[in-house]
Order: structure tokens, then C-alpha cells, then sequence
């Protein structure tokens, strides 16, 4: 018979969220470093199967001496058809240093998926989500979503409880990066595997390809430098010092 | 209540660590490529133990139709016999006058028949053909057609030996690389001598190269000049660059 525990004004944060918020921390940081050098190596995005050099992008940054550099031989067309695709041999040295990026990337991988899934079964089985990070069904207003959006723009940031007593818009963030924003990212970095979607070819179906995936992926992970960075804003403006001290000694 | 809490946690956290120590047992009954006391090897080591003890066997990756076939940019060397770049090969640059007709595929090591094979030996055998999407570690794909002999014929028409662990592939163009068995024998990996409905272009490997479906694209080898089969892992150094790239 298990009731279900409302979060109580003196909850902190219990110790397998400190460890894995810090351990998933680093690993999200290299993660983003070796994720920003491999889009600089191909800074095009594509949609569906297929994208290279040689078939139009979907968008392409400015990011680095591989953007439109032209240099390619002569193109050799696969049939007399017009239109065929081509073939086409690179002539220019383009920056690259995927050889440790790629690595450290799975790398990092490893210890955001290991705490992630941790995290997850941990934090259903003990009542972390329902308790803390999901909304309650009288939270779910419109009128009260306004009130907290409106109080965030005018920066009346509350000040810390030092625990896991989390308002409306923060609920609603959490729950978009813990199920839906670092999912995706799990799963849309699979779809890019050759041996992974082998095995599972659903992944390619589901996000319509390998390089939606990718695309995909990239989009997800701008939104979450982009949540870091409010994270922080509001850390700070919460009191940063009994902040920190709340997701590491707890005192 | 609280009693009931905590064997729940520590259920979970033995399970966690017992199918962690899974993983690390399957990976010391199986020889692994050296790690160079480098972290990053050692995180390729655990995604090769980890997609290896995790996905299953052989599946085939996807296979497209002739009209997905896409363009596709030729990377790395694109021809070894040009004698004005450092991959020149002047072996190479003989056997292309002549349009390979002298060019032949030594394969040795742990086989009871070793030999040469020639293209025209190649092309005796039963021909395989698939269309599949090239991943190239820079992010680029692209979708072509290719012909070729599987590795796994050639491996029995030699009499690969029950010791042998691992095939390695040497180029013109100076590399040395391998694969272990459970790539050789998966049923895509194929000697290419075709490529969307042509002989192989000498930018995309002429006259064959290797393709391995499973793996990011700079496994599939270009300008095959050699390959050995072997009982351990050939150690060509730390390349900078992982040598299991399934992801």
C-alpha cells in the first residue's frame, strides 16, 4: 500500500541526484565540445537518407573553413540520364579532427546513458518524478503557467529552498530535458550508427532517416545549451551560492 | 515500508552492476584491440564490447532502391597513381595503364590454401549486389550500388583455419586495417568490384575495395592490395582514430 508522498518543504536533493546531476554535467560539456568540432568538420544539415557536398542542404553554418570551400574536381556522372547523381573527388585539405572528437563524443556518451538510466529507474522507483519534477494536475492552468511566465520575465526569481520544490514553468522544463530533449538525443545519435540501425532499423523510420537524425540531433542539442544557459541564469538569480551548496554538500 | 525501499534500490543497483560485469567478462574471452593506455581507446574498446554483446549477430543494414541511388564525393586518396601527391604508388600506377588486367588479390595468413586472385577470379564467383547508404565519419551519407564477391566465399575458398581471429586489409595507398570475424562473414560485406551498375571508379577504390556495411565508411577500404588473415590483432599503432567504428 504505497501512498503517494507530497514533496515536503524540508526534502533536499538525496544523493543519486547530486552524483548523476554532476556526473551527466560533465559528460553533457564534452558532449557539446566534441559535438561543436564535428559540425564544424561538416557544418551542412540535411533532411531524409541522404546529404553531402555534392546534394543540396537543408541549412549550413559559417562555422569553419569546410563551409562551401569548393574544392572538387570535375564531376563524373554515374549514367547518361541527365540529372544523374555524380560522383566528385575532394581536392582541398578540409579541417578534421574527428579522429579524437568522435571518440571522446561516444565516450562522454557512455556516462551521460550509464547515470541517465540510472537516474531514470532510480527516480521512478523511489517517487523523484511524481513527487517533485511532475506537474500536479491542479498546477496544469493556463492562468497559473501566465502568473509563473510572467514573474520569470519580470525576473522575480524566488529565492532557493535548497530541495527539489520546483515551480510550474521549471516542472515543465525539467520534465521537456529528462523526456524529451535527452531522449532524442540518445536515440537520434543511435540513428547516425550503421551497426545500431542495422539492428534496429525502426530508429531510420522514426526520424525519418539518418540525416533528419542528425539533423534532428542538432537541433535538440542547440535547445539544451539553450536551457543550460536560463539553468544558470536562474541559479544566479536564485542565489547561486545556496544553490550550488544544495547539489553538492547539501547543507 | 522504508524496509521495502531499499531492497528495491539495491535490486536495481546489483542488476545494473551485474549486467555491467557481463559486458566486462564477454570482453576478456575475446582478443580486443589495444587501448595504448588511451581513454578514448578504451571507450572504443567498451562500444565494440558493448555492440557486440548487445546487438544482435548479422543483421543486415537497410537496403535501398536503384532510384534512392544519391551522388557521392570521393574523400581520402583519390587516386594512387598520381604522381603528384605523397599516396603515389608506382605499382599502382602500372597495373592502371593496363586497366588491372595484371592486378591480383594475395590473400594468406591462417589458411589451408592460400593464392592470388585475379578480377576475372573474382568475378567467377557468385555475385553479390545491394544498395546501401555510406556513413562517412565527417556526417556525410550518401546511397550507391554495389557489386562484388563476399568476403565470406573468399574466406572459405581459401580454408580460413578455426584460429583465426581476425582479416586484415592492406591498400596502394598505404593503409593497414582489419576486421574481426562476425564483420568478415556478415553477409554484406563484400569485395566490390561494381558500383551502380560500372566498374568501380578508380576515386572510389579501383579495381576493388572493400565494403563493410555495419561500420562507418572508412572501413570499407579503397584499392585493395593484400589482405591476411590472422590469429591476433595486428597492431598498426595508435592511428588517432578508432579502429571499431559501428557508431
Amino acid at each position: 500500500m504505497r501512498q503517494p508522498v507530497l514533496a515536503s518543504k524540508n526534502d533536499k536533493h538525496t544523493r543519486w541526484v547530486k552524483v548523476s546531476h554532476w556526473i551527466i554535467t560533465v559528460s553533457f560539456f564534452a558532449l557539446v565540445f566534441t559535438g561543436s568540432e564535428m559540425t564544424m568538420v561538416h557544418p551542412r544539415f540535411y533532411w531524409g537518407e541522404v546529404g553531402n557536398d555534392l546534394t543540396p542542404a537543408l541549412f549550413e553554418l559559417p562555422v569553419s573553413r569546410n563551409y562551401k570551400h569548393g574544392g572538387w574536381e570535375a564531376s563524373i556522372p554515374f549514367t547518361e540520364i541527365a540529372g544523374a547523381p555524380i560522383s566528385a573527388a575532394r581536392t582541398y585539405e578540409i579541417f578534421n579532427q574527428n579522429g579524437w572528437g568522435r571518440s571522446l563524443h561516444f565516450l562522454a556518451g557512455w556516462f551521460l546513458l550509464i547515470p541517465g538510466l540510472f537516474y531514470l529507474i532510480i527516480g521512478i522507483l523511489t517517487g523523484h518524478f511524481r513527487n517533485h519534477i511532475w506537474p500536479r494536475a491542479k498546477e496544469l492552468s493556463l492562468r497559473l503557467f501566465w502568473t509563473d511566465m510572467l514573474t520569470h520575465l519580470r525576473m522575480q526569481i524566488p529565492e532557493a529552498t535548497s530541495g527539489p520544490h520546483y515551480g510550474l514553468l521549471q516542472k515543465l522544463s525539467y520534465v521537456g530535458v529528462i523526456f524529451i530533449l535527452i531522449p532524442t538525443l540518445v536515440m537520434t545519435g543511435m540513428t547516425m550508427s550503421p551497426a545500431i540501425t542495422a539492428a534496429y532499423p525502426f530508429l531510420l523510420k522514426l526520424f525519418y532517416g539518418a540525416q533528419s537524425a542528425r539533423t534532428i540531433h542538432f537541433i535538440a542539442s542547440v535547445s539544451l545549451v539553450l536551457f543550460l544557459i536560463v539553468h544558470i541564469v536562474m541559479i544566479v538569480k536564485s542565489g547561486f551560492k545556496n544553490q550550488i551548496r544544495a547539489m553538492t554538500t547539501g547543507k | 515500508m522504508e524496509k521495502k525501499k531499499i531492497i528495491t534500490r539495491r535490486k536495481a543497483i546489483i542488476t545494473g552492476l551485474t549486467s555491467l560485469g557481463g559486458l566486462l567478462l564477454a570482453s576478456c574471452s575475446r582478443p580486443l584491440p589495444p587501448t595504448y593506455k588511451n581513454i578514448l581507446r578504451m571507450g572504443d574498446n567498451l562500444t565494440y564490447v558493448a555492440h557486440r554483446a548487445l546487438l544482435p549477430g548479422q543483421a543486415l543494414a537497410k537496403e535501398y532502391n536503384y532510384s534512392d541511388i544519391s551522388s557521392f564525393p570521393a574523400t581520402g586518396t583519390t587516386n594512387p597513381g598520381d604522381s603528384s601527391k605523397d599516396t603515389f604508388n608506382e605499382t599502382y600506377e602500372r597495373l592502371q595503364k593496363n586497366n588491372f588486367a595484371d592486378w591480383s588479390l594475395p590473400i594468406e595468413g591462417s589458411v589451408s590454401r592460400p593464392g592470388s586472385y585475379s578480377l576475372a577470379d573474382l568475378q567467377k564467383f557468385p555475385a553479390r549486389t545491394h544498395i546501401t547508404r555510406h556513413t562517412c565519419e565527417e556526417g556525410w551519407t550518401a546511397i550507391a550500388q554495389w557489386t562484388g564477391v563476399p568476403l565470406s566465399s573468399i574466406l572459405q575458398s581459401v580454408g580460413i583455419l578455426p584460429s583465426a581471429r581476425f582479416i586484415n586489409f592492406y591498400s596502394y595507398d598505404g593503409w593497414i586495417d582489419s576486421i574481426d570475424l562476425l564483420d568478415a562473414f556478415h553477409p554484406q560485406t563484400i569485395l566490390a568490384y561494381g558500383m551502380n551498375n560500372r566498374d568501380l571508379l578508380v576515386q572510389h577504390g579501383a579495381p576493388v575495395r572493400l565494403r563493410v556495411e555495419t561500420q562507418i565508411g572508412y572501413k570499407s577500404m579503397k584499392y585493395l592490395n593484400k589482405i591476411t588473415v590472422t590469429n591476433e590483432f595486428v597492431d598498426p599503432g595508435d592511428t588517432g582514430w578508432a579502429w571499431y567504428v559501428g557508431i
